[in-house]
């Protein structure tokens, strides 16, 4: 027997199953999608205390192997071997929430009754002793007839037992009559197991009814939420600038060495006007990404995110959506990838897919290079009274415009395309916990590392392409380099397409790398103007404010800003949205009506500035 | 009285349910929560400012939240 044993973490939504994922293979993860279906497949090294080394899997929390939604498929598929590409698990972790367990046993005895070599671990029991109930697991075992070991996991308590209790878990034969219970026999005996488990139990008032007094209270929880979000985004913006303003002078600094460094010539001039400009104009956003999700991963970690998810019901009601939604159009503010990912918890399909369609109009990060080079070069930052700018009014707007955007299309898709019965509601609310530091961490290094990775390979070969086809063929003498350029001449092509709506063929020249991602707008306006400029430029992005505003005119800067609100340009929010819907179907009709959207908006800022006579 | 009507904190156990007026995935997920004929339920919270959906259902030491077209469909007697 050569090949690694894999041992499966199983439990319900809440038991905690993630933390002690963590604990048991510490940063030796790995992050991937199972074949076919966006749900995250997380997986890492673990050494029994026996020295065997095995593969640990943390699967998608589930309530019962009778799946409801995509991701509780995958775990119902993966424990019975029947997920083509993904070996049968060896041995199950089935992860208990200890001041849940009436509930948690339900699915317990389900998966018991498999007879597939099993441990059982009662987790979070420090959380149970604090709402003053102590546990007896040896009653437990005799129950459930295999070892439960009481861990936690962030005090790395009982992992070792844990270890050892995998290391030495046997086939069995599932007691007589575990098998052929039904449901409600599974739910009465769970009850009896529950309370006879129980050594003691205080009626003493839980912390988080306290919380939920104040948080749930229909008028001070939405004003709390509303404070709450607005810290969030003064925070991206306020908090991350220092930050970026550091990156972008690391990546000035890098842009200057080399070009004193290198000989002058075509490959210097890649180097620097190409790859580092246009990586670097796009990886000074790391900060506020990094600080956006900070928050969502605390929100959830903590608990308050399923609470923010109550609280918003009302309103997405309204158009045809529910709570659930609330939890991936807030994620896609910083991308609508991971938000897109996480609609994998909404039951209802149709729901599901309105959420999808309406993501990419959620004002993700990516938008923010756009806005605030156009803002900036453009909308000068009058003092409106009380400490606010017109600038930061006009950076509102935008939001404020793709989220309305957003509930119109909802609302239509939901009467139209989407059309079906009221989505419901249902959604368990987890206790509030401390964020962990270490679980918080490895989110955000994942997330930081995506990103990252994106600049580097999307980006990075986006921005060479670009400079190549602005590059060639070499301009005669008293041409301008862009127009004789390939870049040019595509640009000239769909310039008039473009035209109706204001956009002038720099413009278009940007709109068409950008395609691969939004930012990417940013640097290949740089890089055009750089191209343009000759060999007299320098410090580019400093001041391609000022070069705009010299060629560009305001209802142009509106219509430019206006298109961006709206306009799918992201390769990697339609791949996702493709593999996620299983087709091309749904990613073509996204491109296509948030292209017409976009075109739309941009035509009707236009001739509407051009009209009041901006 | 069927549980949306249920005052808050007033302990009650589901006598029936009508699950013909549920979708039948709903029906399940309330069912795998244990929400279902013979549940000790109390309401913790109604929804924000005057409208009163969701409801927020306090059941063994869970919290669950549903719409309240789904506690329509739930029959109880108070405890």
């Amino acid at each position: 027997m050569s090949r690694q044993r894999k041992i499966a973490l199983v439990g319900n939504p809440n038991a905690g199953k993630s933390a002690l994922f963590n604990a048991l293979t510490g940063a030796r993860q790995k992050i991937a999608n199972y074949p076919g279906v966006t749900v995250e497949r997380k997986s890492g090294r673990m050494v029994l205390p026996t020295g065997e080394p095995v593969e640990m899997t943390d699967l998608p929390g589930a309530y019962g192997l009778d799946a409801t939604s995509p991701d509780e498929e995958v775990t119902s598929k993966v424990i019975a071997g029947k997920f083509a590409g993904e070996a049968e698990p060896d041995v199950l972790v089935i992860v208990l929430d200890a001041s849940n367990l009436e509930q948690h046993l339900v699915f317990a005895q389900e998966l018991l009754a498999l007879g597939k070599p099993s441990v059982v671990a009662l987790n979070m029991v420090d959380l149970a002793e604090r709402d003053g109930l102590v546990l007896d697991a040896a009653v437990l075992e005799e129950e459930l007839g295999v070892k439960v070991v009481p861990t936690v996991a962030v005090r790395r308590r009982g992992l070792a037992e844990l270890g050892e209790a995998i290391a030495s878990a046997e086939s069995r034969h599932a007691g007589p009559g575990l098998t052929d219970l039904g449901p409600t026999e599974r739910r009465v005996a769970a009850h009896a197991m529950a309370n006879a488990a129980i050594l003691s139990e205080s009626k003493q008032h839980r912390l988080h009814a306290r919380l939920d007094q104040v948080l749930l209270n229909p008028w001070l929880g939405p004003l709390i939420l509303f404070a709450f979000l607005f810290v969030v985004f003064q925070a991206v913006f306020a908090w991350a600038a220092p930050l970026m303003d550091g990156l972008d002078a690391g990546a000035g600094w890098l842009h200057d060495t080399v070009k004193a460094a290198m000989p002058a010539g075509l490959v210097r001039d890649l180097l620097t006007d190409g790859v580092i400009s246009g990586v670097g104009s796009v990886v000074v956003f790391l900060p506020q990404i990094v600080i956006l999700f900070a928050f969502i991963l605390a929100m959830e970690a903590s608990g308050y995110m399923a609470r923010a998810a109550f609280l918003m019901d009302r309103l997405m009601a309204y158009v045809g959506l529910s709570g659930r939604s609330f939890i991936p159009l807030l994620s896609s503010f910083a991308c609508a990838i991971p938000g897109i990912m996480a609609t994998r918890s909404i039951t209802d399909p149709k729901d599901r897919l309105t959420t999808i369609l309406i993501a990419p109009l959620m004002t993700c990060s990516a938008r923010l290079p756009v806005y605030a080079v156009i803002i900036g070069a453009f909308i000068p930052n009058t003092n409106l009274g009380w400490g606010i700018g017109l600038q930061g009014v006009v950076l509102f707007g935008l939001y404020v415009a793709g989220i309305v955007g957003a509930m119109i299309v909802a609302l239509l898709l939901r009467s139209s395309i989407t059309k079906g019965a009221a989505s419901g509601f249902i959604m368990e609310m987890p206790k509030y916990q401390m964020p962990r530091l270490k679980d918080m961490a490895i989110g955000l290094w994942q997330r930081a590392w995506i990103f990252l990775r994106r600049a580097g390979t999307i980006i990075f070969t986006v921005t060479v392409v670009l400079w190549v086809l602005l590059n060639f063929p070499q301009a005669r003498p008293g041409e301008s380099q862009v127009d004789a350029s390939i870049a040019g001449k595509l640009a000239n092509g769909l310039a008039v397409v473009v035209e109706p709506i204001g956009f002038n063929r720099d413009m278009a020249l940007a709109l068409i790398p950008a395609m691969a991602a939004r930012e990417v707008a940013v640097s290949s306006l740089a890089t055009t103007y750089a191209v343009d400029a000759g060999d007299d430029e320098d410090q580019q992005a400093v001041e391609l404010g000022d070069r705009l505003k010299g060629r560009w005119s305001l209802p142009m800067a509106l219509a430019f800003l206006a298109w961006f609100v709206f306009a799918p340009q992201c390769m990697s929010t339609i791949a996702v949205t493709r593999r996620e819907t299983n087709g091309w179907k749904w990613p073509s009709f996204m491109l296509a009506y948030l292209f017409g959207l976009a075109y739309v908006a941009a035509g009707v800022t236009y001739w509407i500035a051009v009209g009041v006579g901006l | 009285m069927t549980l949306d009507l249920l005052p808050i904190d007033q302990r009650a156990r589901i006598v029936a349910v009508d699950w013909n007026a549920l979708v039948p995935e709903e029906a399940r997920r309330l069912r795998a929560l244990g929400l279902e004929e013979g549940a000790t339920v109390s309401i913790a919270h109604r929804g924000v400012a005057g409208g009163r959906d969701p409801i927020a259902i306090a059941i063994g030491r869970m919290t669950i939240a549903v719409r309240r077209a789904h506690a329509h469909a739930m029959e109880v007697s108070p405890l």
